[in-house]
């Protein structure tokens, strides 16, 4: 058989031209059982590790579950009790909503500013391209979030620096007006995997749309209102709508800086920090699993918003208009 | 598609760049390039100063860890380094190490098989539902993991396999790292189709043609999510702090956070020896790969 593979056919006329169409559904006809077969392992974990526990823990929310009895129909008691009688819960929305508001305009703004910088055709560019990236492979580890904390802290890093300008913070970690922003810069300073993306985009765009804009008189900053912009809004919104999900989501930062708690006053109790405290350390999974599809709601309705408005704002350059 | 236009807007600027040094302001031009080394470089010596700041931390005695600003330590401290690798919590960091290594390896492999399988049916193959359950691998890209967290842990507790690393790896056998299995179908996507109908003639079948055909040719591919699996789940803290109860069982990123209760500063000198031990193997990758990390992440996403 390998032989077989191996051994170059003569270019047989028998196929020529357009009978290829018909001769093709001939040996790909009766195949789905093979093509079921290369998908097995997806099958088995979309229905048993995706789509299954997706359902149950819909059905979860709806109950009082504490994992070792078995879990009991409330309705709509987790969802009545979270915005009506759950301050921490709303502390932790309104930190989590205050972090992706900031950090992801931050971030991106960051991450294009550096793509224009590097977008020249110079030596070293690849090389500053991954040096750029390396904090978005490291950051998300705990090991730098450490570090985080340790140059926050109480006479740290930055508490010494801010001081010698009269200053003193008592460390922005303990800080709850500050404590936030720790947390922001640390997002904001991983901002080499999108700007990896917008640098690709960039290269995409034809040179002969600045050369027109050149022979139009156009200035640096008008043409990157006209030509670039546009030409770039697909990749500003691919990388707005993963980045705004990656945020939601954000949990080791949080977890490694507070020490686990969201302190000092609740001021960085993300939302999956308190999902996590509600349903691993005090196993009340019912209302887990509550927040769990309170927070996919909230992403699904970003990311229709994200994708409904962009019509408005996103530029295809294969349309015909 | 994208190869052509990226040869078509490529050439162009590449040509630019000479005719502009030819120019009568060539030495200006020197100096803009010289200006924009410098930018660039002071930018990333910002960016990297928490890095290099970690490493010479993790060599310094302990008093000196918070208190000086200087990079460069009044003596060396190595006892940092052997306080590591003591570990905590009586147990040595090569457990840790171990463990943090089984767990990644494990998921690699199975990003690998799994992801590959799928790809190449989702890719090449035909059948009914291929476009709606592709669909639906997009979809879950997008899908947060609590939500499936909870009742994913009630199976694997009533299984009891919480506490081993059976809930780490198993998912990643069956294909539901969704990111993995876009990109291979990309790549496949991207394959001359004439290499399968060839190998149909010469009458292989779907099983053969995956074989000697695509799997060869799937090797940037797979290059590039064997590292980004290994070092994801490296850096991964959150379903191994759900998972993994026992210290025995501890992965790096557990074994660290167990510093963060131990409030003494004496505990900061080993703590960073050992966050620089947990972060050597991400940048050896790095440094071996980065070109793989570089130009899949640009490519993944641009085709999104």
């Amino acid at each position: 058989m390998t032989t077989g593979t191996l051994r170059r056919p003569p270019p047989r006329p028998a196929a020529p031209g357009g009978s290829t169409a018909g001769t093709r559904p001939r040996y790909r006809r009766n195949r789905p059982g093979i093509a079921y077969l290369f998908l097995s392992p997806w099958v088995l974990g979309a229905l048993l590790l995706t789509v299954g526990p997706m359902l149950a823990s819909l059905y979860l929310s709806f109950t009082d579950y504490d994992l070792f009895t078995s879990p009991e129909w409330v309705g709509l008691e987790n969802y009545k009790r979270l915005f009506a009688d759950d301050a921490r819960f709303l502390a932790s929305a309104k930190v989590t909503a205050m972090y992706v508001l900031v950090s992801v305009p931050l971030k991106l703004a960051a991450a294009l500013a550096v793509a224009l910088l590097l977008n020249r055709n110079r030596r070293g560019q690849g090389f500053y391209r991954s040096a750029f990236y390396a904090p978005s492979l490291l950051g998300t580890g705990v090991a730098i979030a450490l570090v985080w904390r340790a140059m926050f802290t109480d006479a740290g890093v930055v508490d010494s620096v801010t001081g010698t300008f009269g200053w003193d913070t008592g460390g922005w970690i303990n800080e709850p007006d500050y404590a936030l922003y720790v947390l922001i810069i640390l997002a904001v300073w991983q901002f080499g995997a999108p700007m990896v993306i917008f640098l690709a985009g960039l290269k995409q765009i034809p040179t002969e749309l600045y050369d027109a804009a050149a022979v139009d008189g156009s200035g640096t900053w008008r043409t990157f209102r006209s030509v670039t912009l546009p030409m770039l809004s697909p990749i500003i919104l691919f990388n707005l709508v993963l980045e705004t999900i990656h945020a939601f989501q954000a949990f080791t930062p949080a977890f490694i800086v507070s020490g686990g708690r969201g302190g000092p006053s609740n001021s960085t109790l993300f939302y999956t920090l308190y999902l996590y405290e509600r349903g691993f350390s005090q196993f009340r999974m019912g209302y887990a699993s509550a927040m769990a599809w309170l927070l996919l709601l909230v992403i699904a309705i970003i990311t229709a918003v994200f994708f409904g408005t962009s019509r408005r704002w996103v530029f295809y350059s294969g349309e015909d208009r | 598609m994208t190869t052509l236009s990226d040869g078509l807007s490529s050439r162009p600027t590449a040509d630019r760049q000479p005719t502009a040094d030819r120019r009568p302001g060539a030495a200006g031009a020197r100096l803009r390039t010289a200006g924009w080394h410098a930018l660039i470089i002071g930018v990333l010596a910002l960016l990297l100063y928490p890095v290099v700041w970690l490493l010479a931390t993790s060599i310094k005695p302990t008093d000196e860890i918070l208190s000086s600003l200087s990079l460069l330590p009044s003596r060396l401290a190595p006892e940092n380094y052997s306080a590591a690798l003591d570990g905590i919590a009586g147990i040595g960091v090569w457990r840790f190490f171990t463990n943090s290594v089984i767990v990644a390896v494990g998921s690699v492999i199975g990003n690998l098989v799994s992801c590959a399988l799928a790809a190449y049916a989702f890719a090449r193959l035909r059948f009914r539902l291929r476009g709606p359950l592709f669909a639906f691998t997009l979809l879950t890209i997008m899908l947060p993991y609590h939500v499936v967290l909870i009742p994913q842990y009630t199976i694997f507790q009533k299984l009891d396999l919480v506490g081993t690393f059976v809930p780490l790896i198993l998912p990643k056998l069956l294909a539901t790292d969704a990111f993995f299995v876009f990109l291979m179908v990309q790549f496949i996507r991207g394959l001359p189709r004439e290499l399968d109908d060839a190998a149909e003639i010469d009458g292989c079948g779907p099983v053969l043609t995956f074989r000697y055909v695509i799997l060869p040719l799937l090797k940037p591919a797979l290059v590039t999510t064997a590292i980004f699996t290994f070092i994801w789940t490296w850096n991964d803290f959150f379903s191994q702090l759900v998972y993994l109860n026992d210290p025995e069982s501890y992965t790096l990123p557990l074994a660290l956070r167990l510093f963060i209760d131990q409030t003494s500063e004496s505990a900061f000198g080993p703590m960073f020896a050992m966050s620089v031990l947990s972060i050597v193997p991400v940048i050896l990758f790095f440094l071996a790969f980065q070109r793989y990390l570089v130009e899949g992440i640009a490519t993944s996403g641009l085709k999104g």
